[in-house]
């Protein structure tokens, strides 16, 4: 019931990344703001933080359980969603469109361990 | 249940009272007070009557859910029934009336029961010796932790800045390293809560200080490879810490003493039947190994050689982490709950409590999803209705077991699977209640086929309705200024 959108690269703790250029546009998918439930906060890293593939970036809190945020990509922040500090709701909405943070990568080859849509969605399948 | 909302301020009637204050002996004034530590504005304390008093509170206890009104099956809580002669003991003239700072001498029965429950509590476990100082579960956590940090540290091994907190863990256990100041590295576990041994080897090193672990786990399942996973840890240089919430099931058992455990809290309040959900307050012994306790917090309570007790301080001690020797009255309870059950009879607890959890999940895992089907011990976990068809949640189904009179059980935690349910009975309630429990999750479970917008929209019969959480949590107002300033 989850959407998966084609051409993004998937994390196996359900973050998406967005390629654009050199700049990685990370969020949460679909299938994390639903197992989720209402998010009531998002703690987010500041613009110029360094962040490392595969550690933790913020956290995303909902009325269920708080989760951190895994990066996909290393690398520096160059931009996060204000949008998100006061209205973290938007998530539950549409949460391709409400991307959390822009990284400028410092190894795009990062990117080959992602998995692509297809991948990600026989992922989620598994997932109990 | 009668509806009350009233706030105690909303009562406030300007110059009524319900005291009157004795003549002052002393020749104290306020004037005596440096005039910038007086108050210049007026506190805003409510004026009400005696009888104002009463009713304000007698009505808000009416609506309050506790183990003496029902049945409480709040997973990885151990809400048993907290027997009435434990209050009786509490209450007796010569503690009731104890003051912390009165000479040592003049107190010696209220240090021997603490000296004694501390014995009694280090032989059920396993452990060398306790403290009882710290004030609740997570206190106790934090405390373990630093005296973990402290052997370390004064072994000059300065490296082991890390802990090992599997990822079914208690949320208390990360945040009670991260104030510890420790970095919190997480293992997988594998699909039926346990450690995964090849995870956990993969991140042992000279950095770890040690390793947090609940046994049984959260899924109320024993780590059945615990001794492997204890001499994993040591052979690395790392110390075990056992996370007590979980210990009902094993009192007078096992010990997680001869698991290989070095530290561990207990929760007096759920194992050992003091006032638990309902107001607390809690107590969280500290137990350690032999070759920890010189690290335990002060003061520690010794019997000296000829027979007297007294509370003293050592000087590789974390320090102090509460005031005098914790929430000494709730002490009392757990050392009364000891000695009326008695060794003979304190071994039955946890297999009466397991008894009950596997009735109850063998007469439902029709009706919910069971998705690990073994034995379990004190409790176990559903993820969801079995038949999921009309879109009921777990959220749902808990609103509506308050429309039939039960506390709500833990939801949404472990956070293994997506529906959690995680129901624990204890060993203090009677087959007519636990039948009549499950009579009532099948009912519901046959409510949700049948008419799931009355679940998607429970409770109905409660003081008030479903809650708005998300708004409760981004804009929390708590205090009386704040609904005063929104109201204007």
């Amino acid at each position: 019931m989850s959407t998966v959108l084609n051409g993004l690269y998937y994390s196996e703790s359900h973050e998406w990344v967005k390629v654009e250029g050199n700049v990685a546009i990370v969020g949460i998918t679909d299938y994390a703001q639903h197992a989720l439930g209402n998010i009531v906060y998002v703690d987010m890293p500041e613009v110029d933080d360094e962040v490392a593939k595969e550690e933790d970036f913020g956290a995303v809190e909902s009325t269920k359980a708080a989760s951190d945020l895994i990066s996909p990509v290393s690398g520096n922040v160059i931009e996060v969603n204000e949008a998100l500090q006061d209205n973290p709701e938007l998530i539950n909405e549409n949460a391709f469109e409400n991307w959390i943070m822009k990284v400028e990568m410092s190894d795009a080859s990062e990117l080959e361990g992602l998995m692509d849509a297809a991948a990600y969605e026989a992922f989620c399948a598994n997932e109990h | 249940m009668k509806y009350y909302d009233r706030l105690i301020f909303e009562l406030s009637k300007e110059g009524r009272t319900g005291y009157s204050l004795p003549r002052n002996p002393w020749k104290q004034s306020t004037n005596d007070i440096p005039a910038e530590l007086q108050r210049t504005t007026d506190t805003g304390l409510p004026q009400v009557d005696e009888l104002g008093v009463v009713r304000h509170y007698t009505n808000l206890s009416n609506m309050n859910f506790g183990v003496d009104t029902g049945f409480y099956p709040l997973g990885s809580c151990t809400m048993k029934y907290n027997p009435k002669i434990n209050e009786e003991m509490a209450g007796l003239n010569g503690f009731k009336n104890l003051h912390p700072l009165q000479p040592a001498e003049t107190a010696q029965g209220a240090l021997e029961l603490y000296y004694e429950l501390n014995r009694s509590l280090a032989t059920i476990t396993g452990m060398a010796e306790c403290t009882l100082n710290p004030f609740a579960g997570a206190h106790g956590e934090l405390t373990g932790l630093m005296i973990m940090r402290q052997y370390h540290l004064l072994r000059g091994d300065l490296k082991r800045t890390k802990v090992i907190v599997p990822d079914s863990a208690h949320g208390t256990n990360p945040a009670s390293a991260a104030v510890c100041g420790l970095d919190v590295v997480e293992v997988k576990s594998r699909p039926d809560g346990t450690i995964d041994i090849e995870s956990l080897r993969s991140v042992l090193d000279d950095t770890i200080a040690g390793i947090m672990m609940t046994n049984p786990n959260t899924l109320g399942l024993f780590e059945t490879r615990i001794l492997e996973i204890a001499k994993m840890v040591h052979d690395c240089g790392g110390l075990l810490y056992y996370d007590g919430a979980n210990m009902n099931p094993l009192l007078g058992r096992c010990r997680p003493g001869d698991m290989g455990f070095d530290i561990l809290h207990l929760n007096l309040h759920k194992t050992f039947s003091t006032p638990h959900g309902g107001g607390g307050p809690g107590a969280g012994a500290v137990g350690v190994a032999a070759h920890l306790t010189e690290y335990l917090p002060n003061p520690r309570v010794v019997r000296t050689a000829d027979g007297r007790y007294e509370a003293v301080t050592g000087k590789d001690a974390i320090g102090q982490v509460s005031g005098f020797l914790g929430n000494y009255a709730v002490l009392q309870r757990a050392y009364t709950y000891i000695l009326a059950l008695g060794k003979e009879y304190i071994r039955y607890a946890g297999p009466l409590a397991t008894l009950n959890a596997n009735y109850i999940k063998e007469e439902l895992k029709g009706d919910y999803k069971l998705p690990i089907d073994t034995l379990c011990k004190h409790e176990f976990v559903f993820d969801g209705l079995a038949d999921t068809s009309t879109g009921v949640t777990t959220l749902d189904i808990a609103k509506r077991l308050l429309d039939y009179g039960y506390h709500a059980p833990t939801i949404y935690f472990p956070l293994l699977f997506h529906q959690s349910i995680m129901i624990e009975p204890t060993e203090t309630e009677s087959l007519e209640t636990i039948d009549s429990f499950i009579a009532i999750m099948k009912k519901i479970a046959e409510e949700a086929l049948t008419m799931p917008d009355e679940l998607k929209t429970a409770p109905h019969n409660t003081p008030v309705r479903r809650l708005d959480e998300t708004t409760a949590a981004k804009n929390p107002i708590l205090t009386y200024t704040e609904l005063k300033n929104q109201a204007e």
